[in-house]
């Protein structure tokens, strides 16, 4: 066994070349572990804002704001995300006229698809609630959008929580797929290496997949614990 | 795109998509049942692998694992296995003749590629099928079991004429959108060198010099797939789908 290899190149796969440094973006050219991270929590963030708006877009009446929501989100969860990527990274240059890095094309297409999975989180989230709340809220004299600002929104959220992080977990499973782009993420350290050791393929890959799997595991029993507990307060139908 | 040699390569990359798809659903169903039912057994090691083998699967990348049967599992693997996997190759010379279509190339040749994504995308979805098999179950309260019981079936019969059937019925939605995800996931297999529909489009984009045209094509395909698995789902749904109260 070359259990070596992969302690000698165990700062390489947490970090890779990332430099920091004082100038503006801060951290330059992140890779590694670190980038996979990163990737996940920029795609995440996006993701939230795109998925409520494409949510609450889809549970209006109307329909010149209800089908854009509805063509977006079943086209993306039709397609898997590989194709998505590659999509992009040949559309993008040909759109904004200028090339775009691997890295931002990436990010881009993770906030697009991970949106459309929230969107349905969200859109199963607010139908989840009792028709009670927005009807008691309407009666008491807000407006369609206070109530859903004031009353419905902060309920929905807290309960999407759990599912939230597993969207996350799902999200950081899937940055990996950067690596087919050459982003120098968790999964292309691991390929480098392998490809300049060759005789530790297994001890490189079993320590990659515990890494993913150390931060995956967490979340996902956070989230359960989490569920456990919320479920607990959530307004129900009686 | 529509003709000639992309229209070809894309219709190859279908087939195969398609191959690697059903038979990887296949073991993944019948790998998937043997794990949750060895979750159920009331031996303890069995149970701890099997919470092992789910946990481990599903928290870690699809890519990565891919990785690992191609590149890494030759390591560990008796010689015999290896060079049987190798073997395959020359066991299932081309060209074949399927559908009045000669196909030339690498379409039904069970190489050590094909076979390595089967064996990952077996692995991974069926950890996911064992948690949702598992969950239909135990959706089903416990007292229908101690019912039956007390009706004087035993353990076995309880589970084939009481509790399966009504979990089957709660499980069968969930288990369409596995083997959809499935479908979606085949394509990672394009890093090893799998020719399936994004392998063929990648190809097509750098013989071709077409990328729009190619990643469209395979944009379509996968959105009928789609369109029709969750047509399925919806038909099942509604035709077959008894809510049921306890």
């Amino acid at each position: 066994m070359h259990w070596n290899i992969v302690a000698d190149n165990f700062v390489y796969f947490l970090w890779g070349n990332t430099s920091i440094d004082w100038v503006f973006p801060f951290i330059h050219r992140p890779e590694g572990f670190f980038a996979s991270i990163i990737l996940a929590f920029t795609g995440i963030l996006g993701a939230f804002w795109l998925g409520l708006a494409a949510g609450l877009m889809r549970l209006s009446r109307k329909w010149y704001i209800k089908w854009p929501a509805v063509v977006y989100v079943e086209m993306i969860r039709g397609m898997p995300l590989l194709l998505l990527i590659f999509w992009f990274y040949y559309l993008a240059p040909v759109i904004t006229g200028q090339n775009l890095p691997a890295f931002t094309t990436t990010i881009f297409c993770f906030i697009i698809f991970t949106g459309a999975y929230v969107a349905e989180i969200v859109r199963a989230g607010v139908n989840a609630l009792p028709r009670g709340q927005m009807e008691a809220s309407r009666g008491s004299g807000l407006s369609h959008a206070q109530a859903m600002r004031f009353v419905i929104l902060p309920q929905a959220l807290r309960n999407m929580i759990p599912s939230f992080v597993n969207q996350f977990v799902s999200l950081t499973k899937d940055t990996s797929l950067a690596a087919i782009l050459g982003v120098i993420e968790l999964t292309r350290t691991g390929v480098q290496v392998d490809n300049r050791e060759t005789v530790a393929s297994f001890e490189i890959w079993i320590a990659i997949a515990c890494l993913y799997f150390l931060i995956c595991y967490v979340l996902t029993s956070y989230s359960r614990r989490l569920e456990a507990q919320l479920s607990r307060y959530q307004a129900r139908d009686r | 795109m529509f003709s000639g040699e992309p229209a070809r390569w894309m219709w190859e990359g279908f087939l195969t998509t398609m191959q690697i798809s059903t038979i990887s659903l296949a073991c993944a169903m019948i790998l998937g049942i043997i794990i949750c039912v060895m979750r159920m057994t009331p031996f303890k090691p069995l149970q701890w692998f099997s919470l092992a083998f789910t946990e481990f699967f599903r928290n870690t990348p699809l890519l990565v694992q891919i990785f690992f049967w191609y590149n890494a599992s030759y390591f560990v693997i008796p010689d015999v296995i290896n060079n049987w996997l190798n073997d395959l190759y020359y066991w299932f010379p081309g060209p074949f003749t399927l559908f009045g279509h000669k196909f030339v190339g690498e379409w039904m040749l069970f190489n050590v590629e094909l076979i390595t994504g089967i064996i990952a995308l077996t692995v991974y979805t069926s950890a996911f099928i064992a948690e949702e098999l598992r969950a239909g179950i135990f959706s089903i309260p416990k007292n229908q079991l101690e019912a039956s019981r007390a009706v004087g079936l035993s353990f076995l019969q309880a589970y084939r004429y009481v509790i399966l059937p009504q979990a089957l019925r709660i499980v069968i939605p969930p288990l369409i959108s596995q083997a959809l995800n499935l479908i979606k996931n085949s394509s990672l297999c394009m890093v090893i060198g799998v020719g399936e529909i994004m392998y063929q489009a990648t190809q097509i984009e750098s013989y071709h010099a077409i990328p729009f045209e190619a990643f469209s094509v395979a944009l379509g395909i996968y959105l009928i797939i789609s369109l029709f698995v969750s047509f399925c789902i919806t038909m099942y749904n509604k035709h077959f789908m008894v809510q049921v109260r306890y």
